[in-house]
């Protein structure tokens, strides 16, 4: 087991440089030059000076190795736009984003659940369709035209709801602080709760129509009692289900950010798109790749824990 | 706080029941404003994010030698006194001027603003050697004082400072020049990085606390030197929302007080529901500049008449809800540079097909221009509609208008480059809004033979020796009045030549809750945001 483990994290050394390579030529082939974030009106002559004395000059190659050399010690550059370190820039964006996407996991997944068990233990009733319903609506609807909505409705017809940013309170538990989470994590929260409700829903279906279920009643269980043995049996691909969606919230969200102007990793990203602040886009996509990869070893292993048959293959 | 703020989530489901509270979100003292840059614009002394950038964290936190008077809606913004109370040329030697600094000015740290500090500044900015320059900086503003040579201290409070050659529109260019405190800088271990979060300068505002890409919150310089432009506001609060739905619905919702450019379609809403609008003509420019290179139609005065001739102005106003100015040139008529030009541009399409046909254009001949376009971009207003609208204009007389749309930063490069050159593509003109607040702005750098690439921004290979004597000759006339005179010739020659194709000026709308006041909205990129505050 100790031996399948090492071999994996020494495979996600070629994986991690193989996706620096990429993200490191994907950004240098994009149009438009690297200084634009911080350059002025200044002419073709001046950009050329300018270009050397921030190392642009110098061939792809070596600025590849010169970033990979700073990025292993931690110094991934300074943003060309604000001149702030990327590395604490990065830390700080991303989190934010954790917070509205723990947030919205735990809405999601509790609604979710819950929707989903009831609609699929009361199957064919009003109330199934009804979460039918809301489960393909859930699905169909673009998050950033509900947070857009969101807006409209919360914000600017009832003002009862900030628009935008994380505010400024100084305390987390404070009204303020949660009031600019509430809209984001809804935003946020309506895909995976729909998904998990879906999922939820169709396993328990299935499980009630298996033969264990039949006897579970001819033994003379509650249906409360059979409802918890059902949940249980369907809790493995539910919760796999939300594993997925839970690695996908942390990613952040560019829409649903960018409307709230939520300052997490998606934000940060659309802004360094835009800015062309190649030291901060380089630093948040290789970032989120890496969090993948990790996401994805943590996943390899817990799967061989449970299954020691994988590790053995 | 923000790690604190993590622990928020765990009881974040509860805050669904506080939805029916209906508290109306509060609304407080301090102007908050509600930006359409991305981030802050950087505070170490020269902002980016272009004139926006100047408006928010330049002239609020920094002054320069010279600056802008503000406070007049009606005429052309002029020069104002700042940090120097006077400046002349050398009477004998006209690439020499003499500026006499303001006396008792202190930075916010407390320490003297005098001769030495402006020597550190420039050194700042154009000494490489110098261990405070910074190349960040340099780069926002070098384009903008190409005439400066060289700088000495000649007292505590006079400056000399040379230019390349006479240039008698170099104390414009020093309005774009900020001052920041030498004091500051040693004090916090001569980083940038450091003083951007703790700047020091000598403008109405002081910066108080910042949170990159989230806010910045200023407050007032109650010890700042002109008694006339203390800030009103005790605190302004700067957001960047660039999304601009995202800002009118701040707006309406009542957490900023003020913003840039409110979408369009939001304008009739927020009239109705009493929130202000403002707006005025400022010098910007909304053109085609077209190429003049061998292979160029625009060689041909008749086409280059055709095409302004070809466009329906207010027809195009109307389509951006009336949030425009028709150009009739490069400046707006109010400018002192306007000039007397015989050709009026105006919407005349059977003129344009007239001039068409005398160039050998029919419809068997058409005519086809290729312009390149971005879908966005500072300036550029909302280029895809205004674009496709002039397409239908031109076509309407018989000229095929191919829109090559790229992304913001190729358009750039392409100008930079300028006509004929590989990053082009083959086009024949560009979109790209110009400002033309000074007079080298708005002339030298742009239809001066000098300034063709890569020495500057003539993207079109313009070359007309007429043109530049007229240049040099502004350049060379020390008298205010009659430069402007000089400059006005200039101006009406370009628009005689229909040398680019001239469409809007942008006016720039505001909108701002009821309770703002003090507003004065100028004629110019800048702004002076000291004078307002919100009401009680």
């Amino acid at each position: 087991m100790l031996n399948y483990i090492i071999r994996r994290i020494l495979y996600t050394i070629p994986i991690a440089i193989g996706v620096s390579l990429v993200v490191f030529g994907l950004v240098h082939l994009a149009p438009g030059d690297p200084l634009s974030a911080v350059m002025g009106e200044v002419d073709q002559k001046m950009l050329a000076e300018m270009r050397a004395s921030f190392g642009y000059d110098k061939p792809l190659p070596v600025q590849y190795l010169l970033w990979l050399g700073n990025s292993l010690t931690g110094d991934m550059g300074y943003s060309l736009r604000t001149g702030a370190p990327v590395f604490r820039t990065l830390i700080d964006s991303a989190v934010n984003t954790m917070m509205i996407g723990v947030a919205a996991s735990l809405l999601g997944f509790v609604v979710g659940v819950t929707m989903g068990m009831l609609a699929g233990y009361h199957h064919g009733t009003w109330l199934d369709k009804a979460v039918s319903s809301a489960t393909i609506t859930g699905v169909s609807i673009p998050h950033y035209w509900l947070a857009i909505l969101l807006v409209i409705v919360f914000s600017v017809q009832f003002g009862w709801l900030p628009s935008m940013g994380a505010g400024s309170a100084a305390s987390m538990w404070s009204w303020e602080a949660w009031q600019h989470m509430i809209l984001p994590v809804i935003a946020l929260a309506a895909i995976p709760c729909a998904i998990v409700a879906r999922t939820a829903r169709a396993c328990v279906m299935e499980i009630l129509s298996m033969e264990f279920v039949e006897a579970l009643r001819a033994r003379g269980l509650s249906e409360r009692r059979i409802l918890l043995h059902v949940s249980r049996n369907a809790m493995p691909t539910v919760l796999a289900v939300m594993g997925l969606q839970f690695a996908h919230l942390l990613g952040g969200s560019i829409l649903v950010e960018t409307v709230f102007t939520w300052p997490g990793t998606g934000y940060l990203l659309n802004l360094a798109i835009f800015d062309r602040d190649i030291p901060v886009l380089q630093g948040t996509i290789l970032l989120l790749a890496l969090f993948f990869v990790s996401i994805n070893l943590v996943v390899d292993i817990l799967q061989t824990w449970a299954d020691p048959r994988i590790s053995r293959g | 706080m923000k790690t604190k703020r993590l622990g928020l989530t765990l009881i974040c489901l509860g805050t669904a029941g506080a939805l029916a509270s209906g508290t109306v979100w509060a609304q407080s003292k301090p102007l908050r404003v509600g930006m359409t840059l991305s981030d802050i614009p950087t505070t170490s002394g020269q902002p980016n994010g272009g004139f926006e950038g100047y408006r928010m964290t330049g002239y609020t936190l920094y002054d320069a030698l010279i600056n802008w008077k503000l406070d007049d809606a009606k005429g052309p913004s002029t020069l104002v006194p700042a940090l120097a109370t006077e400046w002349k040329v050398d009477d004998k030697d006209s690439t020499k001027w003499i500026f006499k600094l303001r006396k008792g000015v202190k930075f916010h740290d407390g320490s003297d603003f005098n001769a030495d500090a402006v020597i550190w500044n420039l050194d700042k900015l154009f000494k490489k050697e110098a261990p405070q320059h910074d190349p960040r900086q340099r780069a926002q503003v070098a384009g903008r004082i190409l005439s400066l040579k060289s700088w000495r201290k000649v007292d505590d409070y006079t400056i000399e400072f040379t230019t390349h050659a006479p240039d008698s529109t170099f104390p414009y260019q020093t309005t774009y020049v900020f001052y920041s405190s030498p004091a500051q800088y040693e004090k916090l271990g001569r980083d940038w990085n450091k003083f951007s979060a703790q700047p020091s300068g000598t403008g109405p505002f002081r910066l108080e606390k910042l949170v990159p890409r989230e806010r910045a919150e200023l407050v007032r310089n109650s010890n700042y030197w002109d008694a006339k432009r203390v800030a009103k506001s005790a605190r302004m609060i700067l957001l960047p929302i660039p999304e601009a739905t995202t800002r009118a619905s701040a707006l309406l919702s009542g957490q900023v007080d003020f913003i840039e450019a409110p979408p369009p379609d939001f304008i009739p809403r927020l009239k109705s529901q009493g929130f202000q609008i403002s707006s005025n003509v400022y010098p910007h420019i909304w053109p085609y500049f077209m190429s003049f290179k061998e292979d160029s139609p625009w060689r041909d005065l008749r086409v280059r008449k055709a095409v302004n001739l070809a466009i329906d102005r207010e027809g195009l106003i109307k389509l951006l809800g009336g949030f425009a100015a028709p150009a009739a040139g490069a400046v707006d008529k109010s400018s002192p540079w306007f000039g007397k030009p015989t050709f009026n541009i105006k919407h005349d399409p059977a003129a344009a097909k007239k001039l068409l046909a005398e160039a050998g254009y029919s419809d068997s001949k058409p005519l086809t221009l290729k312009v390149m376009v971005s879908p966005s971009g500072s300036g550029q207003m909302l280029p895809k509609p205004m674009n496709e609208y002039i397409q239908q204009n031109l076509k309407a007389v018989g000229i095929n208008l191919e829109l090559v749309t790229q992304d913001w930063e190729v358009l750039r490069n392409c100008r930079r480059a300028g006509a004929g050159s590989p990053v082009c593509q083959g086009v024949h003109g560009i979109n790209n809004s110009s400002a033309t607040v000074d007079p080298f702005s708005a002339f030298g750098r742009i239809y001066s033979s000098a300034a063709i690439p890569p020495k500057g921004f003539n993207y079109m290979h313009y070359s007309d020796p007429k043109v530049d004597a007229m240049v040099e000759k502004a350049n060379n006339t020390f008298d205010e009045k009659k430069r402007d005179q000089l400059l006005g010739e200039l101006h009406a020659y370009l628009v005689d030549q229909a040398v680019d194709v001239w469409v809007v000026h942008d006016v720039g709308p505001r909108a701002m809750s009821s309770k703002v006041r003090g507003w004065v909205q100028v004629k110019h990129w800048f702004q002076d945001l000291a004078p307002v505050y919100v009401a009680d």
